[in-house]
Parts: structure tokens; sequence; C-alpha cells
């Protein structure tokens, strides 16, 4: 059984969390469809997600296309940055597995090659209506408390 | 006053793709700026010559999501004119309508962006509101609201149906008063006008000088835009005014962009009511004949070149790709001299940078190594001219 204080914490975890959208190599075409997902018509604020600029705000790292080398050192750098607990939402083929570009010379590959990845969402790239189903099954299951 | 060095970005709440800049302060003002790309190198030209003609179409549209019409476009424009094919009416006429399609989504996504980046959300929100409309039509359709895949080397794969294009015609006038809306606000709004006039000035002779393409340079007064010099698909046949202002700032490429949507709307509407009939694609064969092609495309963004070399196989020998962001960035250090450190970010973002386009591989040869200066390139593309019997040497060079 949770303490009190741990249910009010999990509880409000799960009403804001707050993304750090970064491109890892991407082609723009999965920032747009994430940058769509804030606006209007989707409006995912309704969720309590924000999309916040530092890492140290953020409690989910948002990574769209596959992990350049280039990158590498950068993207480990603000996922370490973030504070506990984070996740990682790889968003697109890329994301995912490198996609398109599996197997290009300047990529690393995925973003499971570097970080670990709690929700994949594929697609090339996928609807903003992908994007929210995929966060708000993460948030189901912060809610149950596992990554 | 000492200098103080600032870094922005990979990772920056004002930049929304990988770019880093060193901006040199003095107070608040900036004194120097350098820039520093690659972040997002994949190496898609080179895994182009694994892949052949048509794997590599869709390779190449993944270059930019943004312009990936652009880009898809040029390329398959390249592997036409290497098969010597003859595309149908039809399909030019397709190609353009997504080609609008997409510039009409990418500068509304522009607008939002910058009206973000000077703190003006509302607009933000109303112009990416309306872009959906945009993303209806192009879903409509091609089935996609990002990368279309409408290209195939010959024409296109879908066909527009009559109700189809009675639909994108709703949608394109709808559009069309929300535009002239956004042109009001635009010019009028004083907290715009405030934020964009004076800031990030660029005068013609630097423009022409730096090479600055696309939106950045006909805001700057140069009448540039390869619809006009060099009309392609049916561009030619259309009735479309190329915008130029002579504000050389931020405003300017405001001004500019705003008024090309309303272009572009009317060039959507004259196609759409003028639908040539035929087929919508012909056959080329696997296997290209030896050769090169260049082809030019009016990206969003300014002149896209592509680059492809045949060398009779399955696969292409080499593609390579000049993205208008890359000729843009050279006159970004100049426009952030002498500007005040919180318009840095408008300033970048006025030039609709599009890192993912830009990153591609560069070779630097040290100096005496077959580089050369503009006036000797100048000559020797006089001279090489002169062989086939065209005289250059009296062409007025701004
Ligand atoms: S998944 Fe598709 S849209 Fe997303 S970054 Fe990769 S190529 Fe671009």
């Amino acid at each position: 059984m949770k303490s009190i204080r741990e249910q009010v914490v999990a509880w409000a975890r799960k009403k804001s969390p707050w993304l750090l959208h970064y491109n890892s190599g991407s082609c723009n075409g999965c920032d747009i469809e994430t940058v769509a997902a804030l606006t209007p018509r989707f409006d995912v604020e309704r969720f309590g997600i924000m999309l916040h600029g530092t890492p140290r705000h953020a409690d989910v790292l948002v990574v769209t296309g596959a992990v350049s080398r280039q990158q590498e050192k950068r993207l480990l750098r603000i996922y370490n940055q973030i504070a506990e607990p984070k996740f990682v939402v790889a968003v697109g083929a890329c994301a995912c597995s490198g996609g398109v570009v599996h197997g290009c010379y300047g990529l690393l590959g995925g973003a499971d090659k570097l970080l670990p990845v709690s929700a994949y969402i594929p697609g090339c790239p996928p609807r903003p209506e992908a994007l929210i189903d995929g966060i708000v099954k993460l948030l189901t299951r912060i809610e149950g408390g596992n990554k | 006053m000492p200098k103080i060095t600032v870094p922005l970005g990979p990772q920056h709440p004002a930049l929304k793709e990988p770019g880093s800049f060193l901006l040199c302060l003095e107070g608040e003002q900036i004194v120097d700026a350098t820039l520093r790309l690659g972040y997002n190198h994949r190496g898609v030209e080179k895994a182009a010559e694994s892949r052949n003609y048509i794997q590599a179409m869709y390779l190449i549209e993944r270059v930019c999501g943004i312009c990936s019409h652009a880009h898809a476009t040029a390329y398959v424009m390249n592997v036409e004119e290497l098969a010597g094919a003859d595309v149908p009416k039809r399909a030019k006429a397709i190609r353009v309508i997504i080609g609008e399609l997409e510039r009409l989504h990418s500068h509304l996504l522009w607008l939002g962006v910058a009206a973000h980046e000077i703190g003006f959300d509302t607009l933000f929100m109303y112009s990416w509101r309306d872009r959906e409309m945009v993303m209806d039509a192009l879903e409509t359709i091609s089935g996609n609201r990002v990368h279309y895949s409408m290209n195939t080397p010959g024409g296109v794969r879908r066909d527009i149906t009559a109700e189809q294009v009675k639909t994108v015609l709703a949608k394109v006038e709808a559009l069309e008063r929300r535009i002239k809306y956004y042109i009001d606000l635009a010019t009028q709004e004083p907290t715009v006008i405030a934020r964009t006039k004076g800031v990030g000035v660029l005068p013609k002779d630097e423009a022409v000088k730096r090479c600055a393409a696309g939106p950045l340079a006909r805001a700057s007064g140069v009448a540039r835009d390869v619809r006009k010099d060099d009309p392609y698909l049916l561009y030619g046949e259309l009735d479309f005014k190329l915008i130029t202002s002579d504000a050389c700032d931020v405003f300017g490429r405001l001004y500019v962009r705003a008024f090309e949507m309303l272009e572009s709307c009317k060039i959507l509407k004259q196609v759409l009511n003028w639908l040539p009939e035929g087929a919508i694609s012909v056959k080329i064969p696997v296997k290209l004949p030896p050769g090169q092609a260049v082809n030019r495309y009016e990206a969003p963004r300014g002149e896209d070149v592509h680059y492809l070399k045949s060398d009779g196989g399955l696969n292409p020998a080499r593609v390579k790709v000049r993205a208008p962001t890359l000729a843009n960035f050279t006159s970004v250090d100049y426009m952030l001299k002498g500007d005040q450190l919180a318009d840095a970010a408008i300033i970048i973002a006025a030039i609709d940078p599009c890192f993912s386009c830009t990153d591609r591989a560069t070779i630097v040869t040290p100096a005496g190594t077959g580089i050369m200066s503009w006036r000797d390139m100048r000559s020797h593309g006089i001279e090489f001219y002169k062989k086939k019997g065209i005289d250059f040497s009296k062409v007025k060079v701004f």
C-alpha cells in the first residue's frame, strides 16, 4: 500500500507530464506532427501535457528521428539532466529502429541504442492521433507505477 | 565592456532543430556569431547509391519532412531527364497542386513559429489551426499528411477525382479568407511591427553577395524565383506574381511569405479549375542510360538544386542535394551582428531554417586545389559557353 504522499505525487505526475522534444536526427516530419499535436485541433494540453524547453523541467523526453553520431553525446547529456523519474518516448519509425535511413553511416540507430525507451510510436511520421494514443498509454503506465 | 560568449543550441528552447550558434556579446548587442552545423547529418546521399531509382525516391523524399515534395520532384525530374521521358501534362498539374499546397503549409507553419518566437502565441495557434485545412487537403489527395509520396519516376501515383477537386477548392477558398486576415494582422498589428521592423537587416547587395535564396532574397528586393526564372512543370503557363519587398528586414520576410500564400492560392485555383485530361504517368526503364542531370525547384524556402549521375546501372551513381537553407545560412551571421540578443531567435527563425535539409556532407579541399573564387568561376563559365557559341560576357551580374 502506498503512502498518501506517494499517491499524491503519482497523481500529480500523471496529470501534468511535461515534455522535452528533441530532434536527434529526424527529417522534421515527426517534429511538425509533434508540434501539431499541441495545436488547437489535437490539443494535448487537455491531458496536462506541455512542451518545455529545458531538460530540468521535463518528465518525458520525446525523441524524434534516428540518433546521429553527432548527437550521441548531446542526447545523453540532455537525458542525464532530466530529473528522475524520467521516461523516453521514441516517435516515428526512425526513432524506433532507424526507419528509412537505417544503416546510414552517419547514424547510430534507433533511440533505444542509447536510452531506455518506455514507449515506441511507429509511423513515418505518426499521425498526431497516434502520438496522443502513445502518450496516454504511457500515462496509464505511470499510474501503474512501472516504467 | 568585456565580451561574453553565449552558446545557443544544439538543444535550446528557441530552436526547434539542432543547430549551434556561438554568439559573442557586448552587453546585449551581438558583435559576432559563429555557426556550427551538421548535427543532423545522416548520410542520405550515400544511402541513395545503394538503392534503385524508385527506392531512392522515397529516401530522398525523407531528406526533409516539410518540403518533401520539393526534394522528391527535383529528384524525379532528374530521373526523367536522364530517361528522356515525356511526362504527361496531367501528372505535371498534380505535381504543381501538391507543390503549392506544400508551400502553403510550410509558410503557415513558419508564420506560427515566427509568431511564437516574438512571443505572440495566439497567432501561433491560429495559423497552425488553419494549417490543418491544408493538411486535410493534402490528405484528401495523397492519403498522407506528411511525405505525400505522390511522385514516381515518370509521373504521379494517384489521380485526382472530380470530388477531390471540389473539396480542395473549397478549402483553398476558405484559406484565402484566413490568409487575408493574417496579412492585415501582420502588417497592422503594432506588436508584430515593433518586433520585426528594422530587425535582422540584410541589404540587397549583401543578399546578392551572400547568394541568399527564396523568400529571404525576395524580401531584400532580389527578384529571384525559379518558377519565374527557369519555369519547370507548368509554371510557365500559369499566372502569378513574384512577390518582393524592399524592407530588407524580418518584416519584409513576413510580408513576402504572407503574400506568396495568396499567390499559391491563385495558382491552386487555376490548376484545379483546369486539370488537363490524360494519363498520369509513363513507364521509365529500370536502368537509366549513363549521364548527368541537374534540376532546380523552388521549394518553400528557396531554390533547391538536385544533381543526379547515372553510370548505366540499377542504382544512381551519385546524388547531390543543395538545399536552400544552406545558401541562406551565410546571411545569418551578417544579420545577427549588431542586433540584440533577444532578437537572435526571430532572426534565425526568419530564414525558416531547415537543418535536416542542410546537413549534407561537404568536402573542404585545401587552397590551390581547384576551389574557385566567384570571379574565377564566372570567367570559367563565360569561356565554357563561348565554346558552345553562347556569349555571356555582356550579361550584367547585379
Ligand atoms: S520516421 Fe519518417 S517522418 Fe519521422 S523522422 Fe523518420 S523519415 Fe522523418
